[in-house]
């Protein structure tokens, strides 16, 4: 008995110090990372795949992949990693924390880091549309990872049903009003069409004065635009699609779970993020389409997501391990799996070659939607003291919608406190 | 008064109608979670049970990891409560030291200004101690509770003295005394104290929220809490299975000792 | 024998510990907090630096600070006297000997086992428009749904009733202990004397709860302050600030918009409020507490 024990002990000690020996001899960079997850399905699970097989390529390099949460969570906590002396040396996190970012003097600017001429050209080899939220100052700051826009998912037995064609979903406000309202069934039973207005109420009103001819801020982070006519207008339009047409209910919709509603049958069509594409594909009992969303003045859409940023408290050999990192994760393979598995945007031209995307877009159309509306995207809702001017609007909006304000008179005094804010950093 | 008139039997359904709504949600929550996800809305009798959404659920979020880390917090707080409290209330009850009552009533406020009212600020002083993520760091502000030290006070100074004096004849020292005399006969009030605190810090949210960066630190409340993915929106059935997931043992505690928790949150609220 | 001057050490070399703990997480943040509460934010490229009361111009400026406050009233005069009324209520009952009380007893005090975010959770669906649960049975006659968390004029409804039902059968307990306490004699003199029930509960036991009231009042204010974890999952304070609470907003000052000065200047408000209402609940109620 005691022999057996000793042999045991002493094949677990060989073993340690075989394990020890193994672990120094390779003298490891450590990186450590934050991500978020904004969208359903074991999502952590292909972040764990993609990030393995980058260890397995670069055994020299230790990645910890850690899920953060929302995108209000991995900002937080990221930022709070780097105050408590543990910090992460590079993150996904929202694409419009940029600002912020940079007054908290947390990330590093690319340009400051790539060297060679390739490494330059990587750079500018991503969607541009993709890269408006993470330039500035004429520098980039942040890199696209996964990234998305609002589209209309319909209900194509609803139109049917309602005598519509399901090859022709509403290309114009004026053709959502009409369309909505036959769709729309009496005593609630089907509305028309949803725009949610929790969660991230400014996201959807981007897109909307995007198609009345406007976005809501400038490329430097220090200029609102909300009380502009046209501006006004589209929140005007968003109102009026509950309390005047009828398609859409009144009051605010819930971010949350506009989804089932969706697949309820509950509404005709949603206006939601790509994200949700690959649920709704495995949920819905019905045949459904994609679409890009109607214009008014011209089509418009916000771009969304997460873009990968380098922290500036790192060393050198970090920094070079944090882009061998960011390439294989935002190469064209990575890329499309991602897209694939997610319902995200390819974010290169390149992904969309890739044999896998392109097979996967040839039979399932809708995954190019996103992308064909690229053409028509801008940046998100970003500037400096983004949390609360992001609040001003998402208030403004909810009050708009609810009746509590006109809104003319909720963006207006939206505006206001918004230049308060920001008057400082012009 | 005890006539089992019209108006007793009124109350019997009254009271029962009342329980049974407020038994409601939880009853919904099991229902989404055991069937499958086209059944979340709809009450079909008939419907078919499935195991699915748990599978799911624990599959999207590492659950086994968050029991971990909630039970060694709500272990590793208890214990240092019931030491910290035990000497701080035996130094209350038993010991008239200059400035006792300043310093009992300074230990009331915790009753009302608890770590989470100061969050910011704790914050801040957690993460100069390094402790930030660290499940030291969930526990390190409740370890000197107030309430209990509040209830072993009371505790110890209904303890006749007699028994210390006898204690004391047989060659007791300070601590042998509170060990042999005092904190056996108190016994009561630690089991109550125990399952307050355990039952509070298992649900306990937003201080965890703030602390917590990781998988490896965060309890289960916040695992939940961040288990909806906010872009895309919730799957009912899913985030059922992950609540039921998330309550179980404690409810399963409760509902097996339900005679001793009822007594202990008495036991409690008399003192 | 020790002699009193070596008690004296003792007495503080045992408190030492815990005083230590108190100390760090209670006294000394609210000290700083008020420090805070005069400095302006520092960020990287603007560091802090004294602005005296300009916090504190600023929150008062602040229309969301006022909405706030205002919720945090309507929440506590919704959810406090309704609770306590129904956990007497409640432990009426089950101190009676009604069949299957344990059972009725287990239901009441079910809601206090689980955890906020878990109850948000199953309520989310509760009050989800057209195919939530009530919804779905207002339908059933033929009433209209309605948008319980989405429109500002029942948002605040929908969670006090939320509220309530989590926290009733807490207080319940509490109720139950005392009465239980109740000598039997009480109730025998009064049946002599021919009082009703009503009477008999009006002029004999209400008096006598008095002083469980007094803690469960105390544990209500409390809660109403503190309890602010559905927020995460229910509204985040929506719609336009319609249910946003106080320890919420210092949340988000703090942690959304990195504002730690102005959530300073909350927190002390708060902490104002507390300290108030806590002296105010000793005095008035002391008056009217029959200690036996």
């Amino acid at each position: 008995m005691l022999r057996i024990l000793r042999k045991t002990v002493l094949a677990m000690a060989l073993a340690i110090g075989i394990g020890g020996l193994a672990v120094t001899a390779q003298a490891k960079t450590e990186l450590t990372m934050y991500y978020p997850v904004a969208v359903g399905g074991p999502l952590t699970a292909i972040v764990d795949g993609l990030v393995a097989n980058f260890m397995k390529q670069n055994p020299d390099i230790q990645v910890n992949a850690i899920y953060a949460g929302n995108y209000n969570d991995a900002r937080i906590k990221a930022l709070a990693a780097l105050k408590s002396g543990q910090p992460a040396q590079l993150s996904v996190m929202f694409s419009i924390d940029i600002y912020e970012l940079i007054e908290q003097g947390a990330i590093v600017a690319f340009d400051d880091i790539v060297e060679t001429a390739d490494d330059k050209a990587w750079l500018n080899s991503f969607f541009p549309a993709l890269m408006e939220n993470g330039r500035t100052q004429g520098k980039t700051w942040g890199i696209p990872f996964q990234r998305s826009t609002i589209v209309m998912y319909y209900n194509k037995d609803a139109f049917r049903e309602a005598g519509l064609d399901p090859e022709m979903p509403p290309a114009t406000w004026d053709e959502l009003v009409e369309m909505g309202k036959k769709l729309t069934k009496a005593g609630g039973e089907r509305w028309g069409v949803m725009i949610p207005s929790t969660g991230y109420p400014y996201w959807m009103f981007g897109a909307l004065a995007m198609q009345n001819g406007e976005v809501l801020m400038n490329g430097d982070g220090n200029q609102t635009y909300f009380a502009k006519p046209a501006v006004v207008e589209a929140l005007q339009f968003w109102r009026d699609l509950g309390a005047k047409y009828g398609v859409m209910p009144e009051g605010t919709i819930e971010w949350g779970t506009l989804r089932q509603n969706f697949l309820e049958g509950k509404t005709a069509i949603m206006w939601h993020s790509t994200g949700n594409l690959t649920a709704v594909k495995s949920n819905a009992k019905f045949d459904f389409g994609v679409a890009m969303l109607p214009a008014n003045v011209r089509r418009g859409t916000p771009t969304g997501g997460g873009n990968f940023y380098i922290f500036k408290q790192t060393t050198p050999e970090e920094r070079k391990a944090a882009m061998k990192l960011i390439k294989f994760m935002t190469s064209p393979e990575s890329s499309a799996e991602w897209s694939i598995k997610t319902g995200y945007i390819g974010i290169s031209p390149a992904a969309y070659e890739t044999p896998a995307l392109k097979a996967y877009v040839a039979e399932f159309p809708p995954a190019a939607v996103a992308r064909d509306q690229l053409e028509f995207a801008t940046a998100e809702l970003s500037t400096y003291q983004t949390g609360r001017v992001r609040k001003l609007l998402d208030d403004a909006i909810q009050a708009a919608l609810t009746g509590a304000k006109t809104p003319e008179a909720a963006l207006t005094e939206a505006q206001s406190q918004s230049d308060r804010l920001l008057a400082g950093y012009r | 008064m005890n006539g089992r008139g019209f108006t007793w039997w009124l109350e019997t359904v009254a009271a029962w109608v009342l329980a049974v709504l407020w038994l409601s949600p939880l009853l919904y929550a099991f229902w989404a979670a055991f069937h499958p996800p086209e059944f979340a809305i709809r009450f079909v009798p008939t419907a078919p049970l499935s195991l699915a959404n748990f599978a799911a659920a624990w599959e999207q979020a590492p659950f086994a990891r968050y029991y971990l880390n909630t039970f060694i917090l709500v272990t590793m707080l208890l214990a240092a409560q019931f030491v910290l409290c035990t000497l701080a209330a035996y130094a209350f009850a038993r010991f008239d030291f200059w400035g006792r009552e300043v310093a009992f009533a300074l230990v009331l406020v915790q009753l009302m200004v608890t770590p989470e009212i100061l969050i910011v600020e704790n914050y801040t002083t957690m993460s100069r101690l390094g402790l930030v993520d660290t499940i030291t760091g969930i526990a390190l502000p409740y370890m000197a509770s107030a309430f209990g030290i509040f209830l072993l006070r009371q505790a110890f100074k209904s303890t006749p003295k007699e028994l210390e004096e006898a204690a004391r004849v047989e060659g007791c020292g300070l601590i042998g005394v509170l060990l042999r005399v005092y904190v056996p006969l108190a016994k009561p009030t630690y089991l109550a104290y125990g399952l307050v605190s355990v039952s509070h810090h298992w649900n306990n949210f937003l201080w965890p929220l703030v602390i917590t960066n990781s998988v490896t630190t965060r309890p289960l409340t916040v695992g939940l809490a961040i288990f909806g993915a906010p872009e895309s929106g919730v799957d009912w059935s899913i985030i059922s299975a992950a609540t039921l997931m998330a309550v179980a043992p404690l409810l399963l505690a409760f509902l097996l000792f339900q005679r001793q928790f009822v007594q202990s949150f008495m036991h409690a609220g008399i003192k | 024998m020790t002699n009193s001057r070596m008690r004296h050490v003792y007495g503080w070399l045992l408190l030492t510990p815990a005083a230590i703990l108190l100390i760090g997480f209670t006294h000394y943040p609210t000290v700083a907090t008020l420090i805070d509460s005069f400095f302006s934010t520092g960020t990287a490229i603007r560091p802090s630096r004294f602005v005296g009361l300009d916090n504190y111009q600023l929150m008062v400026d602040d229309p969301i600070f006022w909405k706030v406050l205002g919720n945090n009233l309507w929440f506590a005069l919704g959810t406090i006297p309704t609770s306590i009324a129904l956990a007497i209520v409640m432990a009426l009952w089950v101190n009676r000997r009604l069949p299957g009380r344990a059972l009725v007893r287990m239901a009441y005090f079910t809601p206090t086992v689980l955890p906020m975010i878990a109850v948000a959770n199953i309520w989310l669906f509760f009050y989800t428009p057209d195919i939530g649960l009530i919804d779905q049975i207002a339908a059933l006659f033929g009433l209209p749904g309605h948008n319980w968390l989405g429109d500002p004029n029942t948002v605040l409804g929908a969670i006090i009733v939320m509220t309530i039902w989590k926290e009733a059968g807490f207080f319940m307990i509490f109720y139950l202990a005392a009465l239980q306490n109740l000598p039997p004699e009480l109730e025998e003199a009064a049946k002599l004397e021919g009082a009703g029930r009503w009477t008999y509960f009006r002029r004999v036991t209400f008096p006598l709860l008095m002083p469980i009231t007094l803690f469960v009042l105390i544990n209500a204010v409390l809660n109403s302050f503190k309890l602010v974890d559905h927020l995460f999952i229910l509204t985040k304070g929506g719609p336009d600030n319609a249910s946003n609470l106080l320890l919420y907003y210092i949340y988000i000052s703090a942690f959304s918009f990195f504002d730690s000065a102005y959530a300073a200047t909350l927190t002390m408000v708060l902490l104002v409020l507390l300290a108030v209402l806590a002296i105010a609940q000793f005095v008035i109620l002391d008056k009217r507490i029959h200690y036996r």
